[in-house]
């Protein structure tokens, strides 16, 4: 059995304890990653060597080591990460190295975690399955034969495969949530502006979030409080007091309020997630939570009102990738002809598709039918969870709609693809916290529980979750 | 509302993306449908409902103004496909 498969506190109890150094760990995260990844795919780059020196300083264990120091982690590859590639999964960055550090990679580098590598994604975070990637596609480790989930494929993969103990990722429409629940792993997207975006590539500003991917909720809680917090670096992070996560984790969810959305338990969603998210409920009324139906009248239209607006946003934000600061450049005729070789050779047809879209939504005689528009019924949204906040401490859902589906199967329809997001969507459309928590298997395949919070209640949205998830005794894991 | 193949190249232009004719022909069935789906959007009476921007009620988020250690010049010019004398350097842009 690896050493890794154990808790991030149990880990550390045996580092402080001088049973086991960093430098084993980390070997042993390595070992696995080579014994493992040719079939998952999780990784974009593995920096083996420096995370080993890395390592071997560590060994020198000081005595206030924090829980996750000598603990390996990954890092999705639209995080900046100094002197190491940072690609987005896009060819249009295949050769660029950060010069910097995100303030969440800083972050970690100071708690002590040595990060292995970069993990594989969606081009630009743009997809829900990970075959968007520029390079190549990661399978899921439950069935090789099944995506991962995206856009944060690789992240949720190697959790889920026990290559680290926990990784980051970030979460636009769902592309931390969805992936957890196809992995059968815990995915957090925190609230907007708890964890700072500073290094974090913008696909669409006002929805990106960065969060945890790990095996536990309460691994989850120990890599959420190292990220957290106020950053003068990001304009939008919010300058609030970060409390004990931890200590959230009492059990006890007597009397705590759960919504059920109506509108979620409609169609389209597959029996056998249906039946996992029954059982989920009970589980949670067997601990006392008192459960009721709720509205969210808006929901129908959260999917259109991203898909105008994450494109837009993101046709912005990719504008700066043109051939003259950094990443892939073609010559053309003149300036303006080597942008536009530059673009199209480097983006992906999903990443051309929506920078697209988001152009039209904004350009001049369409702005007002769509842009504003979507503005306006995003509101709309928003207001429904804050009405249903008014009675109630949390929300549950499935996370998707589906388990995992096969790799090539969901490529035709775009609009079929974007509704695979329905319940994860509206979540950042309000800016509220929400977590994917494995519930069971259907067929073999894990079906993740979704608990969505009140603004900066993620203390709250853990208690649940880990509430649930020691009732509940999810603990089977893919066998690779 | 569609979306003509004039249309996708004037956004094309605008995108600054170069696309064959079969990746115009595909993008114009690509947004037809996805805009046709956000169709459903004009529905909604939105007449008196603000837009949101953002989901936080953050307002002129300033720093103090004090220098701090960055990317130096060769840094930032470090990763660019071509730079000259302390510059990035770009096709002509003025012509003769």
């Amino acid at each position: 059995m690896s050493l890794l498969n154990d808790s991030i506190r149990n880990l550390h109890k045996k580092i402080q304890d001088r049973e086991i150094k960093p430098s084993e760990l980390v070997s042993a995260s390595l070992e696995r990653i080579s014994a493992t990844d040719e079939k998952v795919r999780a990784y974009l780059s593995v920096h083996g060597e420096v995370a080993m020196e890395r390592a071997k300083q560590l060994d020198e264990i000081p005595a206030d080591a924090g829980l996750l120091y000598g603990i390996p982690g990954a890092i999705k590859d639209n995080l900046n990460t100094k002197g190491l590639p940072t690609t987005c999964g896009s060819k249009i960055l295949e050769t660029y190295t950060s010069a910097y550090d995100a303030t969440v990679v800083s972050k970690l580098n100071d708690a002590g975690v040595v990060s292995v590598g970069k993990t594989n994604m969606d081009e630009f975070a743009m997809g829900s399955t990970g075959e968007n990637s520029g390079f190549f596609p990661t399978h899921n480790p439950w069935d090789l034969s099944r995506v991962p989930g995206g856009s944060s494929s690789g992240s949720a993969a190697t959790v889920a495969a026990g290559q680290v103990l926990f990784s980051l990722g970030s979460d636009t429409g769902g592309s931390i949530r969805q992936p957890a629940s196809f992995c059968g792993v815990v995915g957090l997207k925190p609230t907007y502006g708890l964890v700072s975006r500073f290094g974090l590539v913008a696909y669409a500003s006002s929805f990106d979030q960065i969060g945890p991917f790990t095996q536990t909720v309460e691994d989850n809680a120990i890599v959420l409080q190292a990220i957290a917090g106020h950053d003068p670096l990001d304009s939008t992070s919010a300058n609030l007091s970060v409390p004990d996560y931890l200590a959230a984790l009492t059990g006890d969810i007597k009397g705590l309020r759960i919504g059920l959305p109506k509108e979620y338990f409609g169609e389209g969603m597959d029996a056998g997630v249906r039946e996992q998210i029954e059982k989920a409920i009970q589980t949670l009324e067997s601990l006392g939570a008192v459960v009721g139906e709720v509205t969210l009248p808006h929901t129908k239209y959260a999917v259109a009102t991203y898909y105008l607006l994450a494109p837009a946003e993101a046709s912005s934000n990719l504008a700066r990738f043109d051939g003259v600061r950094y990443g892939l450049r073609v010559e053309g005729e003149n300036l303006i002809d080597m942008y536009k070789r530059t673009r199209s050779e480097g983006f992906g047809e999903e990443v051309q598709t929506r920078i697209m879209l988001g152009t039209y939504a904004l350009s001049s005689g369409y702005y007002d039918a769509y842009y504003l528009r979507a503005q306006k019924v995003r509101t709309l949204i928003k207001q429904d969870f804050d009405a249903v906040f008014e009675n109630y401490d949390v929300i549950l859902s499935p996370t998707a709609p589906t388990p995992a589906f096969a790799l090539g199967s969901n490529v035709g329809d775009p609009v079929t693809m974007y509704l695979n997001d329905i319940y994860t969507i509206p979540v950042n459309l309000a800016g509220v916290p929400a977590i994917s928590v494995p519930c069971g298997l259907t067929n073999g395949l894990p079906v993740g529980v979704q608990f969505i919070g009140k603004h900066f209640d993620e203390s709250t949205l853990l208690r649940v979750a880990h509430a649930f998830e020691q009732a509940a005794g999810f603990s089977a894991r893919a066998s690779l | 509302m569609s979306i003509t193949l004039q249309e996708v190249e004037h956004i094309a232009h605008l995108s600054r993306l170069a696309l064959s004719d079969e990746q115009k022909a595909k993008m114009t069935e690509t947004l037809g449908k996805i805009l046709n789906f956000a169709n459903e959007l004009q529905e909604l009476d939105v007449e008196n409902v603000a837009p949101t921007t953002h989901s936080l009620p953050l307002k002129n988020v300033l720093r103090d103004d004090e220098p701090r250690t960055w990317l130096t010049q060769e840094e930032a010019l470090s990763h660019a496909p071509q730079s000259e004398n302390g510059h990035f350097k770009v096709p002509a842009v003025m012509e003769g």
